[in-house]
Order: structure tokens, then C-alpha cells, then sequence
């Protein structure tokens, strides 16, 4: 049979270690990613779907997947489709960014 | 839009391997199962995906043995349910 | 890294943390500028999701281990009976998956993180995890047994893998030695983890 490429969210079967049964709470601004997503698909019509959201997710790549933490690709999701949509524009999202590091150095 | 199978009829997963975004997992791709109910009609999150709801489905409840997946299980009777989009369907 | 870690503040997030917080930010400021969503509108979005918890299905199965009518109406449509309590469940499509003495059943999304967030609150992070996502569907018994629980040879392990538009619910079997107790002291031994199959429903003397 031949080898079929394998999308890097498609894990069912997939050798893995021990489940770190770790509890936390989700940050703030994880909780406003949440937030957000659950408020754009609720819009008529869905700003971002889910199905949007898991597709923008999938393509992040496998480093991508590996390294960010759920929310982490949940918001790099989000911005990938707002962009492709044109609700905002690259050239806003960093203007805004610059604004937010001036506002409130790390 | 009727339903081309019924709960109880078998039916094996299309070996398939479409681009873009898919729901159905690649653990049960051209495994055989059998129909465990009829879920409704939904719209094709392969076309969700990239924001078309044009494709309404008939999304169906399938059951698999475990051994059937993996050729092995911890137990002979152990079984996975998966909900599987119409199209992804053949009749055994 | 070998293993999907959702740590915030998990030393190799310490700096991407810190960016993803100011995109977000930057996302949330410009979506309100351009009248897309409102500040008020995530605030609500977030009380909405705080007022959910396992303490709403924990109701719902203390119910319909008391009243077999509404157990029946349950496992026909989740998330019409879940309304029938009050519990404002939105556009969820719930499907309730019932233990038996001959059948445990538990619940995974192999390819995501499919939950019934509007029943249960937000999944714990090792539901989402890659091992969990991975290995119960391939060896469920082996994963129960990490969270304590051994399932006998003769009972049949069901796994659900929720891969399109239903969240699923495990109804735990009630357990014995509770005959005539309250909806309410009956919801005290129901789990978030019973619900999701990771557990059984706690033992009166337990509590």
C-alpha cells in the first residue's frame, strides 16, 4: 500500500507516551481567545468558522504544532483567516502591535 | 435528501486521501464497520473549511470492532465509534 | 519536545507566550475599532463559558438516573433534554453514551479537541493532549487504567470518537446503595471524569 502523507492533527493510533494528567487553569488571555472564537462563529454569517479554525490550524506545520500551545495556535489560527477574509490587514495587525508594545512594554 | 444506508448495514471506509481539511480519521480509511444510526444531514466541513455551506451531507454513526482497525485489540469485542460524512461510505 | 505540554508558562513558552497575549490583544482592540465584536461582547462570551461547568452534566445524569422517562428522552436527543432542565446547551447536539454492567464507554476527539463545552465548562488540558488524543483510541483500557480505572475482561470498552457535529456525554452507571437519595446528593458522585469515561460515578461511601 502506498504511503499517504498524514495531516500532523490526525493522531488516533499514533504511539505516545504517558497522559500528564496536570490540571491548570487557562490564563486570561487564553480565556479571551476562547472567548472570541466562540464570539466569530456565532456572528450571521460566521466571521471564523470552526471548521475554518481547525483547517488554518492543520496548516500551521508540524514545528508549529509541536512548539505552540493549544491557544497559542488557536490565536495564530484566528489571524491567518481574519487576514485571508480581509477583516483586517497585515499592515493594521502590526501598526496595532507596535501600539500594544509602546502601551505596555513585556 | 434521503439516507443511502440505514443503521445496520456494513459498509467499508473509502481508501481515500483527499487534500484539505477531512474529518475522517486516518486510522479507519478503508476499514470495514457497520452503521450504528443515522446522525442527520450537516453541512460538509470540507467545504466549511474554506467558508462554503453548499454541501449538505448525511452524517452517519459508524461502528468499527477494534480489531478490525488496528488487526489487534486488548479485548476481541472492544469497539470505536466515528461519525463519518456519506460520501467517505461504500456499501460492502 | 515529545509531548503537546499547553503550559503557559512553561519556560520554552516564556517569550511566544508573551506575543501571543499582545496578538490578541491587537486582534480583540481591531475587531472592536472596525465593529466587528465588541468589548462587551467577549466579557459575555467569557461569563458565558464561566457559568459552565461539570456541575450542569453532573444534573443532567443525577435526573436521569432518578426518572427512566427522562433517561429514555436523553439518550434519543442530549440536548433537547438538557433544555428540558433549563440548561442552555446552544447549537450543541448532544449524544449521551450509557455504561451498562456490559459495556463502558469513553470519549476522545482524536483529531482536535471536540467537547461539549457548553455542558461541561472548558476540557481539561490532558484531554486535549496529544498522548490522550493518540492512545485511546487505540488502547482505551491501557489509558483508563493510568487514570485508576481497570475494566473488567468481560465488560466491552466503547470508544467515541467525536470526528464531526455531535459532543458526546457518557451517562455513568448509578451507583448502588443510593436508593432513594436527592437529584442533588446523586449529582454529588457524578465526575467530570465519569462523564468523559476516564472514571466511574464515586461510591456513596467515597463522599
Amino acid at each position: 500500500m502506498t504511503s499517504h502523507p498524514r495531516g500532523i492533527h490526525d493522531l488516533g493510533g499514533l504511539p505516545a507516551g504517558a497522559v500528564d494528567r496536570t490540571e491548570h487553569q487557562n490564563d486570561f488571555w487564553e480565556q479571551r481567545v476562547d472567548a472570541l472564537m466562540r464570539a466569530l462563529g456565532t456572528l450571521e454569517p460566521p466571521v471564523v468558522r470552526t471548521d475554518e479554525l481547525r483547517r488554518a490550524i492543520e496548516g500551521l506545520g508540524a514545528k508549529a504544532y509541536d512548539e505552540m500551545s493549544y491557544y497559542e495556535r488557536w490565536i495564530a489560527a484566528i489571524v491567518e483567516i481574519l487576514l485571508e477574509k480581509g477583516v483586517i490587514t497585515v499592515d493594521e495587525l502590526s501598526k496595532k502591535i507596535d501600539e500594544i508594545e509602546t502601551r505596555e512594554p513585556a | 435528501m434521503s439516507p443511502r444506508f440505514r443503521a445496520g448495514d456494513r459498509v467499508r471506509v473509502r481508501d481515500w486521501f483527499p487534500p484539505g481539511h477531512v474529518r475522517t480519521p486516518y486510522y479507519v480509511r478503508g476499514k470495514q464497520g457497520a452503521i450504528e444510526r443515522v446522525c442527520g444531514v450537516f453541512n460538509n466541513p470540507e467545504h466549511l473549511a474554506y467558508d462554503h455551506d453548499d454541501d449538505p451531507k448525511t452524517l452517519y454513526r459508524v461502528r468499527f470492532l477494534q480489531r478490525d482497525v488496528w488487526g489487534s485489540a486488548e479485548r476481541p469485542d472492544d469497539t470505536i465509534d466515528i461519525e463519518i460524512y456519506e460520501h467517505w461510505l461504500e456499501n460492502l | 519536545m515529545n509531548d503537546d505540554h499547553d503550559h503557559p508558562h512553561h519556560p520554552e513558552h516564556h517569550l511566544p507566550s508573551s506575543y501571543h497575549e499582545k496578538l490578541t490583544a491587537a486582534v480583540l482592540e481591531l475587531l472592536a475599532e472596525k465593529n466587528v465584536l465588541s468589548a462587551a461582547q467577549i466579557t459575555e462570551s467569557i461569563a458565558i463559558m464561566d457559568a459552565r461547568g461539570p456541575e450542569l452534566g453532573a444534573k443532567v445524569v443525577a435526573r436521569a438516573w432518578s426518572d427512566p422517562a427522562f433517561k429514555q428522552r436523553l439518550l434519543a436527543d442530549g440536548s433537547a433534554a438538557c433544555r428540558e432542565l433549563g440548561i442552555d446547551v446552544g447549537g450543541l447536539k448532544l449524544a449521551v453514551v450509557e455504561n451498562t454492567p456490559d459495556a463502558h464507554n469513553v470519549i476522545v476527539c482524536t483529531l482536535c479537541s471536540c467537547y461539549p463545552k457548553m455542558l461541561l465548562g472548558i476540557p481539561p488540558a490532558w484531554y486535549k493532549s496529544k498522548a490522550y488524543r493518540s492512545r485511546t483510541a487505540r488502547e482505551p483500557r491501557k489509558v483508563l487504567a493510568e487514570f485508576g480505572l481497570s475494566v473488567p475482561d468481560r465488560v466491552t470498552v466503547r470508544v467515541h470518537d467525536s470526528t464531526a457535529d455531535m459532543r458526546y456525554l457518557v451517562l455513568p452507571m448509578r451507583p448502588s446503595g443510593t436508593d432513594g437519595w436527592s437529584e442533588e446528593s446523586l449529582a454529588q458522585l457524578v465526575s467530570r471524569d465519569a462523564m468523559i469515561g476516564v472514571a466511574r460515578a464515586k461510591e456513596p461511601a467515597a463522599v
